[in-house]
């Protein structure tokens, strides 16, 4: 409940994004810390980016270039004003410059994250809300079972065996790739648009998509029973309403209200176990690179990723406390109307 | 007071017995209760907790929770059995015919839809009626109830009004279809003492008004004493005595009864003289064989140990389930 | 003499049977059946240098006319046959399996073991201390919450390897693997340990342990402990079933264990690059008994959390 004693709803709202604004901020700046960290003293710079045969004296010279002579605050300074125009420098590895490489690959990544996110969000409240008040009957049962099983299958068997299956044995889809792909203004490649691309696209989705529709399944169905055994429920039912509006009318928009945070929260998991189903089926996105920066120690491409989950994941947060706020009238105090 | 038995009741309950499998065995929550509520009769149902009180409210308005279920006796609603209709015949019944007020008004309602749109919702559920017909009724029946500016009060949300207010909104919801017997479960256990006496009003004007009996639980006497015409008590899921009121409170006859009458405190007693039943209700496991009530019953004798004693008639209105009444010992007695 | 002390334990036994976990284990033949998979697999993998037919790590033994051998069937130049067949440089499958269940079992409870006394040592710190280095660690756990497990793990071990000499990678990788695990699970025990340190340290026993001069902390761990024995039970057998998965995982993506030391994860990776060539015995039975392993776990979690917690029934 929000203690915040404003005039109006709206100046209320803005007190309740800044504070969330501020404190998101905060964690980018930790986060910022870390791979800075990263960036300083793991492995050294300067040996990863000069040759054998340079000179002591020539190291020196670049290492005072380069500002690693300056104090840690100093430095730390440069590189969050560096980082935030994009600029995580060249990649050891790929001596490109790694927000170049980013963003070419970050397209197919967030193809694959959204339609994913999409098909958990669906099927995972359809059959969580199925099986909450179907308790009990045999397909219900099914399905927990099989949830169950969900939950334990590591995203890469299940991405295996979905190639076994549908690539191998029965030939039916693409296992590897993102098919083809259209270019759609300067940044932006996209497979949706072609019939190759949505082929390509389908197991690697369900494969992302699985884990997290089992916990939204889990999470809906564990909600909506709670939620039915709350008194409002029971009243609703003693004014004679009908199943459907008790059930999809008050219990189900009580259930979303803590499903939605859990649900945005879900989608920048998405975005970060992509890097197993990119590693997979091949998918050209921003995680495969971050694999091969772990396996090569290729720090700058490390530190800009971390960056960059930490950011969606504080965009996503900011994102699903305002529509929790917008689907909650408790929590709009409205001090106008809160008269007793 | 209303005459009883002689127009056919609204309500008539004949050997209720609600029982709950569990691990370790059936339990029977109510067994072989019977009793009637007639038209435009305020009947009052005491007991501790537990005693089953608001299992009957359930078992009436076909809401028990599983895995309770009525194993037996039946429900007639104006003659008709209503305990074994089919799901969508009793929804129909609900709200339309017998409404209920739950005890905390502060969970009662929906957080998260107005009050218009749950009373509004609830009227077209039943009647058939426009969108702007309904919002016309919703507005006037929040006035009824004593809800102040009702027409602009409507379009708040739940968290917006007190706990007495909202107390108000539930049982203008619960009437909103206009039924014939309301089910009012501790309607004011939940709320600050100050508001209890006007809810309790509220409740009791607005169903004269309208011809409508209620069906009072509580453990309150002091709000029996005042509010019902007739008083049922139960006792470990069993109905113990049943009359009109100030009968049953200046004469008890059921030794339970009457330890339980000893406990209104009243003006011109003062606290050390209120009595107390020695012992506590037994578990639903753990009923003895005979009247549930022998353990604690200070004039329980052989036969109360062994055999259960039935409903006996005391005179036209009265009925107490105790052996002390049964008419071959009395007339032994004399 | 014998009746004494014979009844006491025969009563302890009858009443732990008598129990309502013990109730609640033999009505739910999930969990029976969970129990005993976990218990086959586990006494498998200890005991695989005795069960396993060959030792899929002493090349003297194998034979590269047996690779490809599918399950069952003799092999077409040697004439031996395996149960579940052969890999390219012919080892038995189901050798592999063992050993590398030992592997993936090996690390997933040492893991455990690091997040739960990590978890419990901090949980301990927090509730006891409160103030500063409360809010500290407790934000930082909020802040780590946020990020998936695995990809925590992925950036240890990435970073603990840029710390490591190349040199020292491979025979490191192990140990590099556990910490990065076991790091990135220890919020939980933490909170259940916090919670219950701040409800204990106000008690009086607490206090009058300081008017003796014990140390109070010493007291609390002595009188915490069994209080958080429940959640951090459960915690730590879910927790068992997701550290093997993340092993599984990171191995899979070729980041985990070394490919001497093949963990079920590796084997499944290997397995892999032999879909498309037909040997399908390589990929399957390896990923059968991570399957039934991490499956089997996280029942008997899950069972144990239901059991422990009968409001959630």
């Amino acid at each position: 409940m929000l203690t915040v004693y404003a005039a109006d709803a709206g100046s209320d709202m803005l007190a309740f994004i800044l504070r969330r604004l501020v404190q998101s901020v905060i964690v980018m700046l930790t986060v910022a810390l870390v791979a800075f960290a990263l960036f300083r003293f793991v492995g050294d710079p300067i040996a990863s980016m000069v040759g054998q045969e340079t000179t002591l004296a020539e190291r020196a010279e670049l290492r005072d270039a380069l500002g690693l002579n300056d104090p840690f605050v100093v430095q730390f300074g440069k590189f969050v004003a560096r980082a935030s125009t994009g600029d995580f420098g060249i990649s050891y590895r790929l001596q490109q410059p790694v927000m170049e490489l980013i963003l070419s690959r970050l397209p197919a990544t967030l193809e694959l994250a959204l339609v994913s996110g999409v098909l958990a969000f669906v099927f995972g409240v359809g059959f969580g809300v199925y099986t909450a008040l179907r308790r009990g009957n045999w397909l219900s049962g099914t399905i927990m079972t099989a949830s169950l099983i969900g939950v334990s299958l590591p995203t890469f068997l299940i991405g295996v065996l979905l190639i076994w299956v549908f690539a191998v044995e029965l030939q039916w889809l693409p296992s590897f790739g993102r098919g083809e792909v259209v270019q759609v203004g300067n940044w932006w490649r996209t497979g949706l648009l072609t019939e190759s691309g949505r082929a390509s696209l389908i197991l690697p989705a369900i494969t992302l998509g699985l884990y997290q529709m089992t916990l939204i399944m889990r999470l809906v169905r564990a909600e909506m029973l709670e939620v039915l055994r709350t008194d409002y429920i029971k009243f609703a039912r003693a004014r004679g309403l009908s199943n459907r509006a008790v059930h999809f009318g008050h219990a189900l928009k009580n259930t979303l209200v803590p499903v939605i945070t859990i649900t945005g929260l879900q989608l920048g998991s998405i975005i970060a176990f992509s890097i197993i189903t990119e590693t997979v089926f091949q998918w050209p996105g921003v995680g495969a690179l971050f694999i091969n920066s772990v396996r090569f120690v290729d720090v700058p491409v490390m530190a800009a990723y971390l960056m960059l989950i930490a950011l969606v994941f504080v965009v996503i947060n900011l994102v699903v406390d305002l529509l929790y706020y917008a689907v909650d009238p408790r929590l709009r105090v409205d001090r106008a109307n809160a008269r007793h | 007071m209303a005459p009883v038995h002689k127009s056919g009741p609204l309500l008539s309950v004949r050997d209720l017995v609600v029982e709950f499998p569990t691990r370790r065995g059936t339990l029977r929550a109510l067994d072989k209760v019977s009793f009637d509520i007639a038209e435009g009769e305020v009947l009052g149902m005491v007991g501790e907790s537990g005693a089953g009180k608001s299992l009957t409210g359930a078992a009436i308005i076909g809401l028990l929770e599983p895995p309770g279920r009525i194993a037996g006796g039946e429900i007639l609603l104006r003659g008709e059995r209503i305990d074994n209709l089919p799901r969508e015949k009793m929804r129909r019944i609900r709200g339309r015919r017998i409404g209920m007020v739950f005890q905390d008004p502060l969970t009662s309602l929906n957080p998260l839809y107005t009050v218009a749109e749950q009373l509004i919702e609830t009227i077209r559920t039943h009647m058939d009626v426009s969108e702007k017909e309904a919002r016309k009724r919703a507005v006037a029946l929040l006035d009824r109830v004593g809800i102040p500016a009702a027409a602009r009060r409507i379009d708040d949300y739940p968290h917006h009004f007190s706990g007495g207010m909202r107390q108000r909104v539930v049982i203008a919801l619960a009437l909103a279809a206009e039924p014939e017997l309301v089910i009012a479960d501790e309607p004011t256990t939940a709320l600050d003492v100050s508001v209890q006496a006007q809810i309790i009003d509220v409740l009791k004007e607005i169903c004269a008004e309208r011809g409508a009996s209620v069906m009072l639980i509580t453990h309150d006497m002091g709000v029996i004493a005042e509010t019902a015409d007739r008083v049922a008590v139960l006792y470990a899921g069993r109905l113990a005595e049943i009359g009109p009121v100030r009968d049953v409170i200046q004469a008890a006859e059921h030794p339970y009864t009457v330890g339980l009458m000893g406990s209104i405190p009243t003006l011109t007693q003062t606290a050390e003289r209120l009595t107390q039943i020695p012992g506590s209700m037994p578990r639903l496991d753990a009923i003895q064989q005979g009247c549930a009530f022998n353990p604690r019953c200070t004039r329980a004798f052989d036969r109360c140990r062994v055999e259960r004693p039935d409903l006996i008639a005391r005179g036209e209105e009265r009925q107490v389930a105790c052996w002390l009444y049964d008419p071959a010992k009395e007339a032994q007695d004399v | 003499m014998q009746e004494t002390t014979g009844k006491p334990r025969l009563n302890a036994v009858a009443r732990a049977w008598d129990s309502d976990v013990a109730w609640s284990f033999r009505h739910s033949p999930l969990a029976v059946i969970a129990a005993f998979v976990s218990i086959l697999i586990i006494l498998a993998a200890v005991f695989a240098p005795w069960i396993a037919p060959h030792d899929p790590f002493n090349p003297a033994t194998l034979n590269l006319m047996d690779g490809f051998t599918a399950p069952m069937e003799p092999n077409q130049f040697t004439g031996n046959v395996y149960w579940l067949g052969t890999d390219n440089q012919g080892r038995d499958v189901f050798s592999t399996i063992l050993y590398g269940a030992r592997i993936s079992l090996f690390v997933g409870f040492m893991a455990v073991l690091f997040a739960m006394v990590l978890g419990i040592t901090l949980g301990l710190i927090a509730g006891y201390r409160g103030g500063w280095v409360d809010s500290l660690l407790m934000r930082v756990a909020d802040v780590q919450l946020t990020f998936p497990s695995i990809l925590l793990a992925l950036l240890i071990f990435g970073v603990a390897r840029g710390f490591i000499p190349p040199a020292y990678r491979e025979a490191m990788a192990i140990w590099v693997l556990i910490v990065a695990i076991g790091l990135s699970d220890w919020v939980q025990y933490a909170r259940v340990v916090r919670g219950a340190t701040m409800v204990e340290k106000s008690k009086e026993y607490v206090q009058a342990a300081r008017v003796i001069g014990a140390h109070p902390a010493k007291i609390l761990l002595r009188h915490i402990l069994p209080n958080v024995m429940g959640p951090v039970l459960v915690i730590a057998t879910i927790g068992l079933a997701l550290a093997i998965i993340a092993e599984a995982t990171l191995s899979f993506l070729g980041v985990g264990v070394p490919s001497t030391q093949p963990s079920l994860g590796t084997l499944i990776r290997i397995g892999q690059g032999f879909l498309f060539s037909g040997e399908w015995w390589i990929l399957l039975f390896p990923s059968i008994t991570l399957l039934a392993l991490a499956l089997s776990v996280n029942l008997l979690g899950d069972w144990l959390r239901d059991a422990l917690n009968p409001r959630l029934r």
